[in-house]
């Protein structure tokens, strides 16, 4: 168990928050939840009050319910687990073992996670539980989703100390992640900071009704992984939305988006957000290029970035504190510093960003990124997306190979001949041992649920 | 197409992406010679399995490689699809 901690009087909890500003509304598919609403009801049934104290994990169906359930929680638990809702049963289990977890609040009989069931219960009228004193501990997976999870320690201030709570006008926010996922969470807690109506998707909803729902909602603010946004342009209900402010985080955005995003929305200002579950938010580029520039390694703000080995290194009050019941793993160095395992490379006065280290593709003892090879096809003007795969060979250990999604007019093309003219923008702009030996033009890419391109190593 | 051919026309095509010079592509041509290198290879092995649907060096138990393109052929003339 954590040690609980009282929470500073100057740090708000999440109620203080939402309450605040009592501008919060959370629009989800069936209902839209005010923060009145959110803040004089409870979902926990009349056993609530066992909950105070506990290390509880949360693992329910809708958004809606998750967010009613962090709000009545944080503040009066001594730990908080937040997990996806396709989180596995095996999955469950490791995690409420590592996080000596007591109790989950769920919504499905069916769950088995070794340790009790608290059912949600329907709303009903209640003042809040207990005083709200102890500084929650928030605790989440980070997105590997092979082996055991990993699961690491947050607090709220250091969950939202990536930006400041006043916004003249305030935003409408939608969001393309799920917010139990660190990308969707920052947008939710800037939502309840802000006091701004979110619209929140359903896993079950066309990506239409969900885009016409923002519509209705006035939005201005929608955040996604690239590969959301890629999906979103492949419609034609793009054209539903018109934001004013457009944000990619969780995956590289290349300039194919980037640009792709600006024609689509003119008037919008596009940025990507660098962060990830263990390393925080680290910052945001506006200037509408790839890559961030150098000047953010020398920078002595409150976020420290730094290049070691060929990886980014980040320390800033925003990282996770450490792992979650795995005292044998360090999340930070001596220093503080996070390796973030996203390989980077500096070019002039601009970063770039190549690859996960773990993804890195061997050839004959050469190495090659997938995501620094679908940067070029992606440039392709034919090309909407594409995965770079390894493909084990005999006599080389591993070759690249990219399957590609074509947008309508590279469908109607020729392959071989449209084949030939992607091998030869990649030899033009890559080693040649990272040219594709071989390309498939596929319908669709898997994505995963959350939101990025599912790739063999994550 | 018979393999033969389907093995020549690779050959060809991945020499000119390469950019690399071939030599007359005959039976008793030492493949060391022939202008290919082992990346080279290693396309043409990766392509002929997603044509033929074989791949005799996986296949394999004993590692094998052939030295001249009579053999190259043979060896996936050998492999039943």
């Amino acid at each position: 168990m954590p040690s609980t901690s009282a929470r500073p009087p100057d740090q708000p909890c999440l109620a203080d928050l939402v309450g605040a500003r009592g501008s919060l509304a959370l629009v989800a598919p069936q209902e839209t939840l005010t923060a009145d609403e959110l803040l004089a009801t409870t979902i926990l049934g009349p056993r609530r009050a066992e909950l105070s104290g506990k290390s509880v994990l949360v693992r329910v169906a809708a958004q809606a319910l998750c967010a009613r359930a962090m709000i009545e929680l944080d503040g009066c638990v001594a730990r908080l687990v937040v997990v996806p809702p396709d989180f596995t049963s095996e999955r469950l289990r490791s995690a409420a073992a590592q996080a000596e977890v007591d109790a989950v609040v769920t919504d499905d009989p069916g769950l088995e996670p070794g340790v009790p069931l608290h059912f949600c219960a329907a709303p009903q009228p209640a003042q809040p539980l207990g005083a709200r004193r102890l500084a929650t501990q928030w605790t989440l997976p980070t997105s590997g989703t092979t082996g055991a999870p990993k699961l690491v320690a947050h607090g709220l201030a250091s969950l939202l100390g990536a930006f400041a709570s006043s916004q003249e006008p305030v935003p409408v926010w939608a969001t393309f992640y799920d917010i139990r996922r660190y990308g969707g969470l920052q947008i939710f807690l800037r939502a309840c900071a802000a006091g701004a109506p979110l619209v929140l998707s359903d896993a079950q909803e066309p990506l239409g009704d969900f885009l016409s729902r923002c519509r209705a909602a006035g939005v201005t603010h929608i955040s996604g992984t690239p590969s959301h946004w890629r999906r979103l342009l492949m419609s034609p209900d793009a054209r539903l939305i018109d934001p004013a402010y457009v944000r990619l985080s969780g995956e590289i955005a290349d300039r194919a988006i980037l640009e792709t995003l600006r024609a689509a929305f003119p008037k919008a200002k596009i940025a990507h957000a660098y962060a990830s579950t263990e390393a925080g938010v680290g910052f945001e580029v506006t200037d509408g290029r790839e890559g961030f520039p150098a000047s953010l390694l020398d920078d002595a703000g409150p976020v420290e970035l730094r290049l070691r080995g060929e990886t980014l290194h980040v320390r800033s009050s925003r990282t996770a504190t450490h792992y979650v019941g795995r005292p044998d793993l360090a999340l930070r160095d001596a220093e503080g510093f996070v390796d973030t395992d996203d390989v980077v490379e500096r070019i002039g006065d601009r970063c770039f960003f190549r690859g996960r280290r773990a993804g890195v593709i061997n050839v004959g003892g050469l190495k090659a990124h997938p995501e620094e090879i679908e940067e070029v096809i992606n440039a392709h003007r034919e090309v909407r997306m594409s995965r770079v795969s390894a493909r084990r060979s005999p006599l080389m250990g591993d070759l690249v190979v990219a399957e590609i999604v074509l947008d309508d007019a590279g469908a109607r093309r020729e392959p071989a001949a449209l084949q030939a003219e992607i091998l030869e923008l990649c030899r033009a702009r890559l080693a040649r041992h990272k040219v594709p030996a071989t390309i498939r033009f596929v319908p669709q890419l898997e994505m995963l649920a959350s939101g990025k391109l599912a790739r063999r190593h994550a | 197409m018979s393999r033969r051919l389907t093995i020549v026309s690779q050959i060809e095509s991945i020499a000119t992406e390469q950019r690399k010079q071939l030599a007359p592509l005959r039976d008793d041509l030492a493949l060391a010679d022939c202008g290919l290198d082992s990346l080279c290879f290693a396309i043409l092995v990766a392509r002929l399995e997603d044509e033929l649907g074989v791949d005799p060096f996986a296949a394999s138990e004993e590692p094998y490689f052939p030295k001249t393109l009579g053999e190259f052929v043979a060896f996936y003339e050998r492999q039943a699809a």
